[in-house]
């Protein structure tokens, strides 16, 4: 094969990986939306939280990997259902502008008390799975990318099929869609947002540990989060495979970017920025993204 | 105790200073803002500048937010078009401030025309979203763009002169800062009370109907949009002169993020609450900042506390407003005043 | 109280719709509706709950594009042209959920009606120009006038309009459009929710601002004693469908509307 084959496989694939993982981190965005119609600007600082208990638990308890991921897992449920029901369900009706704040407020909040309690330091976890990169051919993926990949996948598999197939997922989405009519019908809409918001944080948390695993854990973790926005609105912000699909094409996206333009500028990268410029694309072309549904306006 | 306050001709009704205890209540303000920089220290002195700069951008957002209901995240980067237009006309074409910072204010216009042109299209989260957006990509060009903005080290600026009057002290300063935001915010009262300011609250409060009833909404978001960015525009040209250096730091999210908390705890909508809320916001930090200096005699530690502490109470305050007093600050001053025109009566 | 008696052929259509439908998704609003309305006169749309009324009045404002058929305004054919531009021409409306700002009070309410007429810039009322001061003065004296004199409402130019009753915001509503001076005025059940007196009054408003003011008047409402007593012609919907058009006297005999609303009778 050619080198520049090559290399564009490289990134293609490269992409594809981080993709993934930019896929787990939008799902988080689009669990929250899915079932209550919110943004919830805190997603990023709901990770950030979730690999510090995982964190926590293998280096205070040296609870094997597995056990940790759960432990975090289950911690976050309570904090979402806490965050549910102290912050946003006061504000449940608000204008949006009020909810977008909440939950932006509720970020600074997780921030600061996570610097206090952890201080400021890099973290990292203990190796967890094999050294060996994974070659395809000529291509390489790392481990420390490839491994948490497939754990990204089968949770977005594992949510998805949830939303679609279990009687809670199906009530989650109808309660999002029409919230008298839920009501009508027997659901308990109190119960549904609880559980959303554990959904969403659950989500978040297995996220977290993810990225911790690739980049390590710092308050500051949860920054990637609204570097996520291009993939959830490219995706639909309601649709967990297009979180899937959008995750992909932008990792797609920012690998070529960053592999064939940035050589072209000195000193100046446009990986950062290439994301948000096909945000606003899909803003002003296709304001639902690829799989997401038309809201409808009634007078 | 006012008891009835009767116009007897339509054009006083619509004076924009309508009895005689607000007009007296202006003055004795006006005499104290004059009178400030003599009698304050170094340390108020520079405050008082931060919450005038930051009030007259906080007041643009809210002109936006409060009035025309489109949500901004990315009103910081107006500020930063405004601050880097002055800037370089200032450093690379030495022209005076009264040039520069009105062009750093149209160039923010122009850019709030292009950042607000999208909301033909989209409204609510979604124009948000494409506002962040906009932070995003110009937060990049402010950083990237070396060759005009001087990238991460950014630009200095020779402090503001006029006919040879160097205005490069923090009380001369004020003066330019103070008149320039007093004017804008009494701007910003007639537009309230005027064709616009109804149009744009239109728009806020039912778009639709607004439409049917003869509002064009494309022109009047936009309006609001470019209303918005040149009080950002102005505000960071006058941010330019009063530190003397803009950086791409000075710019980014954070502080779009702070421009949306003053106006919501001041008040959205309320220009009075713009100035609690920014004064509000400014002096928190600030107070912590001095809790936890004199909290390290006791607990050595404590300094390194005072950033986290900064965003829990600043999210709390959030939060807290959000959840119990939504109309925030100017919402409570009202209340206070209600209960002392009624004094000593109850209700 | 009896409306103005029909006469035939000296006035022309101000307003007319040919062939209107309108679906949403699969739904049929609209089918193929015709309506003319002449210079003038008072036009009642009846018909049960969910027979397209509204729908017909948001073709007509320019919220609803229907997917086929026309609407004429003063011998322009509009049907797409924007809303804000209908209003500029002239066509003014009231709403079924009254719609009102509560972000403003009722003075500001009312002038924002007279929106479109007016011309000042953003820049010159934020300055508060000597133009722009004429004008906005001018605008009070107006609206003083030509509405709140005309509906009684002065008492309630600073009130904020969440302040007010149901009936006293539907007053407002009518004032918000009346300050547009509008050459036609759509109003969406005027007088539901009211009592007697309020209808009463409501009537009379509605016969003064076509005599006094040759304001030509479209309405909806449900209740047939104002239909019948208003209205010259009456078209009754159901369905989507117009299923009959004539005099209050035609109309209260014509089986089709009898069995459309299956045995109420006009009051």
């Amino acid at each position: 094969m050619s080198e520049g084959l090559v290399h564009l496989l490289q990134l293609l694939v490269s992409g594809v990986v981080t993709g993934g993982i930019y896929a787990l981190v939008a799902m988080g965005f689009v669990v929250v939306y899915k079932a209550t119609r919110v943004i919830n600007f805190a997603t990023g600082e709901f990770m950030m939280l979730g690999a510090f208990f995982a964190w926590t638990a293998m280096s205070a308890v040296q609870a094997p990997f597995l056990v940790a991921l759960l432990a975090a897992v289950a911690a976050s449920a309570l904090l979402g259902m806490a965050t549910e029901r102290l912050v946003l369900r006061p504000l449940l009706g608000q204008r949006t502008i009020s909810i977008i704040m909440v939950t932006i407020g509720l970020a600074a909040i997780f921030k600061g008390l996570a610097q206090i309690a952890w201080s400021g330091d890099y973290r990292s976890f203990p190796a967890i799975f094999p050294r060996a990169p994974i070659e395809l051919g000529p291509i390489l993926i790392p481990s420390r990318q490839f491994y948490p990949f497939l754990i990204a996948l089968l949770a977005i598999v594992l949510v998805g099929l949830g939303f679609r197939f279990t009687r809670t997922g199906v009530a989650m989405r109808a309660t999002a869609d029409d919230q008298m009519a839920a009501f009508g019908m027997g659901i308990d809409i109190r119960l549904i947002f609880s559980l959303s918001w554990s959904l969403a944080a659950m989500t978040a948390a297995v996220a977290g540990i993810v990225v911790g695993i690739i980049g390590g854990i710092s308050p500051q973790l949860g920054a990637i989060g609204l570097r996520t926005f291009p993939v959830v609105i490219l995706g639909g912000l309601d649709s967990i495979g297009g979180a899937l699909v959008g995750g992909v094409i932008i990792g797609v996206l920012e690998n070529l970017a960053g592999g064939y333009i940035d050589p072209m500028l000195e000193g100046t990268s446009v990986k950062e920025v290439v994301p948000f410029v096909v945000l606003v694309l899909t803003l002003m072309v296709r304001p639902y993204g690829l799989f997401g549904t038309r809201e409808v306006e009634r007078l | 105790m006012l008891i009835g306050n009767y116009k007897e001709t339509y054009a006083s009704d619509e004076a924009l200073f309508r009895t005689p205890a607000t007009r007296a209540w202006m003055g004795v303000a006006a005499a104290a803002a004059v009178l400030f920089p003599f009698v304050a220290g170094d340390y108020l002195l520079y405050l008082a500048n931060l919450v005038a700069v930051l009030a007259l951008g906080a007041l643009g957002l809210n002109i936006l937010i409060g009035f025309t209901g489109q949500i901004s995240l990315g009103h910081a980067a107006f500020m930063g078009v405004g601050a880097y237009g002055t800037a370089v006309l200032a450093s690379r074409f030495g022209l005076p401030f009264w040039i520069s910072i009105p062009a750093g204010g149209a160039l923010a216009t122009g850019a709030g025309m292009v950042v607000g042109a999208p909301s033909l299209r989209i409204k609510g989260l979604y124009l948000a979203i494409a506002t962040l957006s906009a932070q995003v990509i110009f937060e990049w060009v402010f950083t990237n763009w070396t060759s005009v903005t001087g990238g991460i080290r950014g630009l200095n600026v020779a402090p503001a002169s006029i006919a040879g009057f160097r205005l490069d002290t923090d009380e001369r300063m004020y003066f330019l800062i103070l008149s320039v935001t007093v004017v804008h915010f009494l701007l910003a009262s007639n537009l309230r009370r005027s064709r616009w300011g109804r149009a744009f609250v239109a728009v806020r409060d039912r778009d639709v109907a607004a439409e049917i009833v003869g509002v064009n909404l494309f022109r009047t978001k936009i309006l609001a949009f470019m209303v918005s960015s040149y009080y950002a525009g102005i505000a960071g040209g006058l941010w330019v002169y009063f530190t003397k250096v803009v950086t791409p730091e000075n710019f980014q999210l954070s502080l779009s993020i702070q421009f949306l908390a003053i106006v919501i705890v001041g008040g959205l909508g309320s220009i009075k609450g713009t100035v609690y809320g920014t004064i509000f916001m400014t002096l928190v930090p600030e107070m912590l900042k001095a809790g936890t200096g004199v909290a390290r005699a006791f607990w050595p530690d404590a300094q390194s506390y005072l950033f986290p502490l900064r965003d829990v109470v600043f999210g709390l305050l959030i939060v807290v407003f959000l959840i119990f007093e939504p109309h925030g600050l100017a919402e409570i001053w009202n209340r206070i005043k209600r209960f002392f025109s009624l004094w000593p009566f109850k209700k | 109280m009896t409306g103005s008696p029909v006469v035939e052929s000296e006035s022309r259509d101000i307003l007319s719709v040919e062939g209107l439908s309108l679906s949403f998704g699969g739904l049929a609003a609209l089918s193929v509706v015709d309506l003319s309305v002449r210079e003038g006169s008072i036009t009642g749309i009846i018909g049960p709950n969910g027979a397209g009324k509204t729908s017909l009045l948001n073709c007509v404002s320019g919220f609803y594009r229907p997917q086929a058929g026309r609407v004429t305004f003063d011998g322009a054919d509009v049907t797409r042209v924007a809303p804000d531009r209908r209003a500029a021409l002239g066509i003014g409306r009231t709403f079924q959920n009254v719609a009102l700002f509560e972000g403003m009070t009722v003075l500001d309410n009312v002038k924002l009606g007279a929106h479109a007429r007016l011309g000042s810039g953003i820049l010159s009322t934020m300055l508060f120009t000597p133009g722009a001061r004429r004008e906005e003065l001018a605008l009070r004296e107006q609206v003083e006038h030509e509405v709140f004199e005309f509906l009684e409402i002065e008492h309630l130019r600073h009130r904020t309009v969440g302040s007010l009753s149901y009936g006293l915001q539907k007053r407002v509503d009518l004032a918000r459009a009346l300050a547009m001076r509008p050459r036609v005025l759509l109003l969406d059940e005027p007088v539901a929710g009211m009592n007697e007196e309020e209808t009463e009054d409501m009537a009379r408003f509605i016969l003064d601002v076509q005599e006094e003011r040759s304001v030509t008047v479209v309405l909806i409402e449900h209740d047939m004693g104002v239909v019948m007593d208003l209205c010259e012609r009456i078209a009754v919907l159901s369905f989507g469908e117009r299923i009959a058009l004539g005099t209050p006297e035609e109309i209260q005999r014509d089986p089709e509307v009898i069995r459309a609303y299956l045995g109420e009778e006009a009051a």
